[in-house]
């Protein structure tokens, strides 16, 4: 379910540019962080509020990598996996991710808690190895970094009792348009 | 060290707010620029300045502003999708110095008479996006954005836009159409953007630390812009230093600046790591064609690194050491051009498959003699035959390989393994868990 606040920030990003298409990639960010991914009722409630079909909506989504498909884990885990990264051994960080979360590259845990992925370059070379948690860069990542952080994510995501649901871009607060 | 100009102050507490940006003399170019100049004045000290495009290539910013055709509404899309691979300086100017970016647009705005701009922030880059939208909002507050600048009567819409995933949005336009809200497949030119752009209007693109510098030119003059650098590569750019450098980072330094500096002087890069020899330099970004160690002495400028059988590209340097297996490196770059592929064209969509499944033959000890040649007939096939110049892109890092180091190639036939490095010894020592995260050579299979 889409709330009617947020449909409501969405008619008013199809008001704030030029043309109201152009808000579309903004309001899935906005329908992502209501339901986690991009369900169903998320291409309606976006087709709806800027007048697109929802086949439209979808080929949209569809296209750019950060519009998950399914739900994603807790903690999104992407290694950067690109030339700069990968002349500092980003490959032995991926090896010790999918060790000891005990997925492979590309999957989500079957509690639902971590989503591991590769990324290409995330501008952030010059501290490479680099991996983003939940799109927070963590740099000049080690394999004894990468062992603590899984530590951390344990303890906080038990602290938590596992079932509240952390939206993967909730710290990207996308503000409602200015009056104008 | 050489004069600092867009990354003076840069780690200077609070330099990322409004406050902390006009007490180091932030927004001061503006309010000269509506008071003393008008359009075309600006228009005129850019073209003047020599300041080239900053984004990959390299084209004279004002000859750029100078093609708009004359109808409105007019468009300035500021490109912040910053993904070529070895870069990282726009990053790090948007999450730092937000605001002279933001005064380069509005600068920028002016001097093209445009009424609405569009900064274009990489999805990814989430800490980069928010700095942006603070950094609107504080302007639109303090009346630097909106209507009625600074009481000269000139109007202005600033708009972030982030972009989702999509490393091709970086190509001005499929950027255009990603911002019309498609996906983001690049338009056939011409037209070019200059005529028919966004929403059909005439519209300006620029990178970020393009724009980034605009504040500084017009606040010092031309004159004093075009005094850094070389006769024709003037000014400093932002050199992203990494790979296998004892200190990588983004290091400011006029262009024509020699290679050997940037990698080995003590105030930049500090030497190879591990004392190893330096085998290749990719000197622009993993699009641009990689140079041999004998090309180190190369200065950084558009026309030297050309004439050294490459391009300056986007600034990205990325230093590669002896230890490096050159077709694991290419491996991997392609695998970058083969994920970001937009599809569109057919044979940068089905090349870049074919030649990842090629190195991962020739990699894993399946490949034949003839796959070297086949590599270069398929980069052939791809390169000037697609609508934008991410084929193009995709063939760099291959023929220029091929070309430098055609006997690492022939060895994996022949011996169906690395010519170079222990990679066995040291995935064993990273199985241990040894922190060698930073020795070097890449992880191999296991």
């Amino acid at each position: 379910m889409i709330s009617e606040q947020a449909k409501q920030r969405m008619r008013e990003l199809a008001a704030h540019y030029p043309v109201a298409r152009s808000a579309v990639m903004p309001a899935l960010y906005i329908a992502q962080q209501e339901e986690g991914y991009i369900t169903e009722a998320a291409l309606e409630a976006v087709a709806e509020a800027i007048g697109m079909t929802v086949d439209d909506v979808e080929s949209v989504a569809t296209f750019y990598t950060m519009y998950y498909q399914q739900p994603p884990g807790k903690k999104v885990i992407k290694v950067c996996t690109s030339i700069s990264c990968y002349l500092r051994n980003c490959d032995a960080l991926v090896d010790r991710f999918e060790q000891r979360l005990g997925i492979k590259r590309g999957e989500t845990t079957a509690d639902g808690n971590y989503t591991l992925m590769t990324a290409e370059c995330l501008a952030s070379c010059g501290t490479a190895p680099v991996i983003q948690v939940n799109d927070e860069f963590v740099e000049n990542v080690t394999l004894e970094m990468a062992d603590e952080l899984v530590g951390e994510w344990e303890r906080e995501l038990s602290a938590d009792g596992g079932t509240q649901f952390i939206a993967p871009s909730s710290d990207q607060e996308i503000s409602a348009p200015r009056a104008q | 060290m050489p004069e600092l100009i867009i990354t003076k102050n840069i780690d200077a507490p609070g330099l990322d707010t409004l406050k902390g940006y006009r007490k180091r003399g932030g927004y001061k170019s503006l309010a000269k620029a509506l008071k003393e100049y008008q359009p075309d004045d600006i228009l005129e000290m850019v073209k003047k300045s020599g300041l080239r495009g900053r984004g990959g290539a390299g084209f004279p910013t004002g000859m750029k502003w100078g093609f708009l055709a004359k109808n409105q509404p007019r468009y300035l899309c500021c490109n912040c999708d910053e993904s070529e691979p070895g870069t990282f300086k726009d990053r790090m100017l948007m999450e730092k110095n937000p605001h002279q970016l933001i005064e380069g647009v509005i600068l920028t705005s002016y001097a093209c008479r445009v009424s609405v701009a569009f900064i274009y922030v990489r999805g990814e880059l989430a800490l980069a996006g928010r700095q942006i939208e603070r950094a609107i909002e504080e302007a639109y507050g303090a009346g630097l954005i909106g209507k009625n600048i600074l009481g000269s009567g000139y109007d202005l819409e600033v708009i972030m836009h982030r972009g989702a995933g999509a490393y091709i949005c970086g190509e001005e336009s499929a950027l255009m159409e990603s911002l019309e809200g498609r996906r983001g497949y690049p338009r056939l030119k011409p037209p070019f953007p200059a005529a028919v752009g966004l929403y059909g209007g005439p519209t300006v693109i620029n990178n970020c630390e393009t724009l980034s510098t605009i504040p500084a030119i017009v606040k010092n003059g031309a004159d004093w812009y075009a005094s850094f650098g070389t006769e024709k590569s003037k000014g400093t750019r932002v050199f992203c230093l990494s790979g296998h450098v004892k200190k990588p980072g983004n290091y400011e330094l006029p262009l024509g600046t020699p290679l050997r500096t940037l990698i080995y002087d003590e105030e930049y890069g500090g030497g190879i790591l591990d004392d190893k020899q330096l085998k290749a330099i990719i000197p622009g970004g993993s699009s641009t064609f990689m140079l041999g160690a004998d090309k180190v002495d190369t200065p950084l400028d558009f026309e030297a690194i050309a004439a050294a059988g490459s391009m300056l590209g986007s600034g990205g340097v990325v230093v590669i050491h002896e230890d490096t297996c050159i077709v694991g490196a290419a491996l991997r770059m392609t695998e970058f051009y083969r994920d970001e592929s937009c599809g569109k064209c057919t044979p940068c969509r089905e090349g870049t498959y074919w030649l990842t499944e090629i190195y991962e033959r020739l990699e894993h000890g399946r490949g034949k003699e003839s796959d070297i040649d086949l590599l270069m007939d398929i980069c052939d096939n791809i390169s000037g035959k697609s609508f934008c110049p991410l084929g193009d892109a995709a063939t760099s890092p291959i023929t220029s390989s091929i070309k430098l180091f055609r006997e690492e190639y022939e060895y994996h036939v022949r011996h169906g393994r690395c010519m170079v490095g222990d990679q066995r010894t040291q995935q064993e020592t990273l199985l241990a868990g040894a922190q060698s995260v930073h020795a070097g050579a890449p992880a191999k299979e296991m």
